[in-house]
């Protein structure tokens, strides 16, 4: 396995990068197709946590036969611990601009849509009158594309791309059933591309630059680079634009405060990884993939309470329509009240794992199925602290 | 569905199905039975209980069979060890939530999760009980359905109902995670919303968390107390249902049956409700041709057209809700049901010599919003409430069992007189499109002199299940007094299921559609596919149904309304003629519009 020691990029935030009408006017001759194959050459994954294959995810939709086609931009982010979309929104949304009307003029859409999170709404000002801008450029431009935003309301489930688009049509935020996937049947039932902030500015930079620059980053199955939120027991907390495939260990000695006792890789939804296991973790899709959140703890935290938290989360936040999350969340909250209390004996934690299995094979959605994640490794880890 | 064939493998054998097929569907062809409960064949897809979920080779996550299409090589298993595993996980965690009382639930027996548990053998309870207390308080507002939210599994087959059929939107899913919950507007009671009570979430409920209200005990009560007349009317579709709850197939034709049953049971008076639709006609068909005089020859512009039928109470309660301005559309007709309540405690008791207060009048019908008209304030024409209960055709059932009998073995018996007699035209009311054809037979004949112009009367075009259908009579050869329809096109149209009364109301409302006159029943398939009616229904169960009213419709002598002999009589004896004086004190009433919320 490739290891890669810790190193800080600057791509994303890096000003005079992207001058739109040049990129644009340039990018609007090319053949559509060559666009597809570069981003697939550049390995680009989508960074919203997934990972699917950004080039792919083009292709298909631009490969399917429709009067409407839509490029959504997923700025949902709702992930706890993970904020590093708010700033790429606020420090360079014309990249993202860019990258959508890249992907529109791939795909051949004409409508572009930014489904902000609710929270981030204070942006709304500041971007739409950047979109103001940029939409006239587009006209100038003689590109018929129109990009608008869309407000969330709160709901950590939106940011799953079909309960998304069931927001955007106006109706309760659930997850559809897939097939079909949203290269055929997105929003409004039409072939869409959707991706996440971080991901349409990297398409970005791949447009400008190609992709031999992009390649050289990261390792084999994680290519490039990808920006970080990190909190928690740290003295640096924020924003990094970080090499992918790192070790884990290398992260917590940039990052750490020397006491830390483990790290959860990706948000609620993601792995936590104890100390011991912090040398043979890559971060990247090879090892533990993370949509951007790095949440550090040290020996004063309780592991009870960190996961404990995790599920009161996803209990609340859980959209309730498919058995296996909707009850099996407070399943395993209440279950790991009751062995905590002592009214359920501690080898009751094994039925809950066993339950968690199931959630991550038999729930509708991601959410339900990642639920397991921290779940076990948290359970598996740190079980006396669950217990005692 | 797709000619193209799908070739795939479940549990290791080979079949072949159209495109677009789903595992459910592949496995059935195979008799693989893969356990669903948010599915129904009368609605969308929802994929949400999980109970049907299957592995497929290849996959990470299991599927939900009942969403997922097949694809060409796919391999299915649906009984593996994993699949197992979630299955009775999912089972588990659905009771985990669900007040398990079944020994006190209404729908004991006849319950899908019950069956399940059983079935996977769910013993002791693995996981810890969600019940919250504040869900176990039942909403009993409504006089036809009842709400028990500890019983409910968020399966949303209600809420799809409410909305994909039925176009009413009274039941929605409210909040999330562990508050997600089926109700209603603000919270309300169900008796203070949009619903219609039409009891089609009823037929769709795997649990029992939505029922009718039951009011047998009541009934047993007034059939057990010697000072009280017991009468009971049977409405034209709980003859052709009853059977499916008493061990019968569907689309079992069992009327003499059912009279004999009732006099088994106790009633002192066992009547039919047919005896009114037939007076219905009379009533409907006279006002119909009365608004037709009075705008064509009169060019009287305060004349509504098109009318619409009023028997679906279901139907009276929506447009009261959603179409307030066409009001005056609807005819002034009570229901049958309605109309015999007010007869039973006047005309009835007359003949009979009875003092209408000592006499309890009783219906049994395929409806629970039959429950609600029999309460309108409005149904109390013989200085009584005219009709007392309104038990649906599963209640009967019940009672039926209750009582010891063994209903297939019992002999054939005849209805009571008076207020017995009924025709062909009256059953087809079971019918969607009967009532339009009953009075289409009877108005043709008092226009023209001559029956209608379709082979033994049968007036295909409005028959059918397609939601919404229409037709054109055109009149000729009228009698002089109707010459003023001579050559009239009369142009009528049918919709069944609320949503289709809805798209065809709506395109009347915006005047993109003129009609003479409109028949609109609530539920999918009129009548015989109401929500009293034997669970479960689909649309093949509703096409037996209604093979069999109009097979019952053929076997009876009379088959027109107006030759029906005791209609005759009563117009001689104490009705005088329709839309007289005292028809429109008992048989005829209005309606009011109410709020959307």
């Amino acid at each position: 396995m490739e290891h890669k020691t810790i190193k800080k990029v600057d791509i994303i935030f890096a000003k005079d990068t992207c001058n739109p009408r040049e990129l644009l006017s340039k990018t609007l001759q090319r053949n559509p197709d060559d666009i597809i194959l570069d981003i697939i050459d550049s390995g680009l994954k989508g960074r919203g946590g997934a990972g699917f294959p950004t080039g792919l995810k083009w292709k298909f939709t631009r490969n399917e036969v429709s009067e409407d086609k839509y490029v959504i931009c997923n700025a949902d982010e709702g992930e706890p611990g993970t904020f590093k979309d708010r700033e790429i929104l606020d420090q360079v949304p014309e990249k993202v601009f860019v990258g959508m009307a890249v992907c529109g003029y791939v795909i051949g859409a004409r409508e572009g849509y930014i489904y902000l999170r609710g929270e981030y709404n204070f942006l709304l000002r500041s971007l739409n009158a950047k979109l103001e801008t940029f939409n006239a450029l587009m006209k100038e431009l003689k590109f018929d594309f129109h990009i608008s935003i869309r407000s969330g309301s709160g709901a950590y489930i939106c940011g799953e791309e079909s309960a998304l688009f069931e927001s955007m049509e106006g109706k309760r935020g659930e997850p559809r059933n897939k097939p079909p996937y949203p290269t055929r049947a997105g929003y409004n039932h039409k072939p869409t591309a959707i991706n996440n902030v971080e991901t349409l500015v990297y398409t970005t930079m791949i447009t400008r630059l190609g992709p031999t620059e992009f390649k050289a980053l990261g390792t084999q199955d994680s290519r490039g680079s990808k920006v970080f939120s990190v909190s928690g027991d740290t003295p640096i907390a924020g924003i990094y634009e970080l090499e992918l495939g790192m070790p884990l260990a290398d992260f917590v000695d940039s990052f750490g405060d020397g006491d830390t006792k483990a790290v959860q890789v990706g948000g609620a939804s993601g792995h936590c990884v104890p100390r011991k296991q912090f040398r043979d973790t890559i971060i990247g899709f090879e090892g533990i993939p993370t949509g951007g959140s790095m949440m550090i703890f040290n020996s004063s935290r309780s592991m009870y309470n960190v996961l404990h938290d995790y599920l009161e989360f996803f209990t609340e936040e859980s959209c309730g329509q498919c058995t296996p999350c909707r009850v099996g969340c407070q399943q395993l909250l209440k279950g790991i009240e009751a062995v905590k209390r002592g009214e359920r004996k501690p080898d009751y934690l094994e039925e809950l794992k066993k339950l968690a299995d199931t959630m991550k094979v038999a729930a509708k959605c991601g959410l339900g199925q990642s639920v397991a994640n921290p779940f076990n490794s948290i359970v598996n880890n740190f079980r006396e602290e669950i217990i005692y | 569905m797709s000619n193209y064939m799908v070739n795939l493998k479940i549990n290791n054998i080979p079949v072949s199905v159209p495109e677009g097929s789903t595992i459910v569907q592949a496995a059935n062809k195979l008799n693989f039975r893969i356990p669903t409960l948010c599915f129904h064949p009368d609605l969308s897809v929802a994929g949400n209980c999980r109970v049907c979920v299957v592995e497929i080779t290849g996959a990470r996550a299991l599927a939900a069979a009942c969403a997922m299409p097949v694809a060409e090589g796919m391999e299915v298993f649906t009984n593996s060890a994993k699949v197992r595993t979630a299955r009775k996980h999912v089972i588990e965690l659905l009771l985990s939530e669900h007040n398990a009382d079944c020994t006190k639930c209404f729908k004991n027996g006849h319950c899908e999760l019950q069956e399940l548990a059983a079935e996977y053998r769910v013993g002791d309870h693995v996981f810890l009980d969600l019940v919250k207390a504040s869900d176990k308080i039942l909403d009993i507002s409504s006089p036809s359905i009842q709400k028990d939210n500890s019983k409910c599994i968020r399966c949303q087959r209600c809420v799809r109902t409410c909305e994909e059929l039925q176009a009413v939107g009274a039941l929605a899913v409210a909040c999330k995670g562990d508050h997600q919950r089926i109700t209603t507007f603000m919270d309300k009671s169900l008796h203070n919303v949009v619903c219609t009570n039409c009891g089609q979430c009823i037929n769709r409920c795997p649990t029992g968390a939505l029922v009718e209200r039951n009011y047998m005990e009541e009934v047993w009560d007034h059939i057990n107390n010697p000072f009280k007349h017991v009468v009971v009317q049977t409405a034209p579709a709980v003859r052709i249902g009853l059977g499916e709850d008493l061990g019968l197939e569907p689309g079992h034709r069992v009327t003499g049956k059912l009279v004999s049953a009732l006099k088994h049971i106790g009633f002192d008076s066992v009547l039919d409700t047919d005896f009114t639709a037939d007076l219905t006609i009379m009533e409907e068909g006279t006002e119909l041709l009365t608004r037709l005089k009075k705008a064509i020859v009169d060019k009287d512009e305060t004349v509504t057209l098109p009318m619409t039928t009023s028997c679906s109470p279901g139907w009276i309660k929506f447009i009261e809700h959603t179409f307030p301005e066409l009001l005056p559309n609807v005819s002034t007709c009570k229901s049958p049901q309605q109309m015999f309540g007010a007869l039973a405690k006047t005309y009835y008791a007359q003949k009979k010599g009875l003092d209408p207060k000592n006499i309890v009048s009783v219906s049994i019908m395929p409806c629970t919003a039959k429950k609600f008209e029999a309460n309108r304030p409005e149904m109390r024409a013989s200085g009584y409430q005219d009709v007392d209960y309104v038990l649906t055709t599963r209640e009967l059932a019940m009672m039926i069992k209750q009582a010891g009998i063994e209903f297939t073995k019992l002999d054939d018996m005849h209805y009571d007189s008076i207020m017995g007699e009924g025709t062909g035209a009256a059953v087809i009311f079971g019918a969607t499109g009967g009532v339009m054809e009953a009075a289409l037979r009877t108005a043709y004949e008092i226009v023209t002199g001559r029956e209608v112009p379709f082979n033994n009367l049968n007036i295909t075009p409005v028959r059918g299940m397609e939601g919404v259908r229409e037709a054109t009579i055109t009149i000729t050869g009228t009698r002089p007094e109707w010459s003023f329809l001579e050559g009239v096109e009369m142009k009528v149209a049918v919709a069944h299921g609320l949503v289709n009364a809805k798209e065809l109301m709506t395109a009347v409302r915006d005047q993109k559609a003129s009609y003479h006159f409109i028949e609109v029943m609530a539920c999918p398939g009129g009548c015989l596919g109401g929500g009293g009616q034997p669970i479960p229904t689909s649309a093949d169960i509703r096409e037996k149904r209604a093979q069999a009213i109009y097979a019952e419709d053929e076997g009876l002598p009379i088959r027109k309304s107006h030759e029906n002999p005791e209609v005759v009589q009563i117009y001689k004896d104490f009705l005088g003629e329709p839309l007289g004086h005292r028809s429109h004190a008992l048989l005829h009433t209005h309606y009011k519009p109410r709020k959307r919320y």
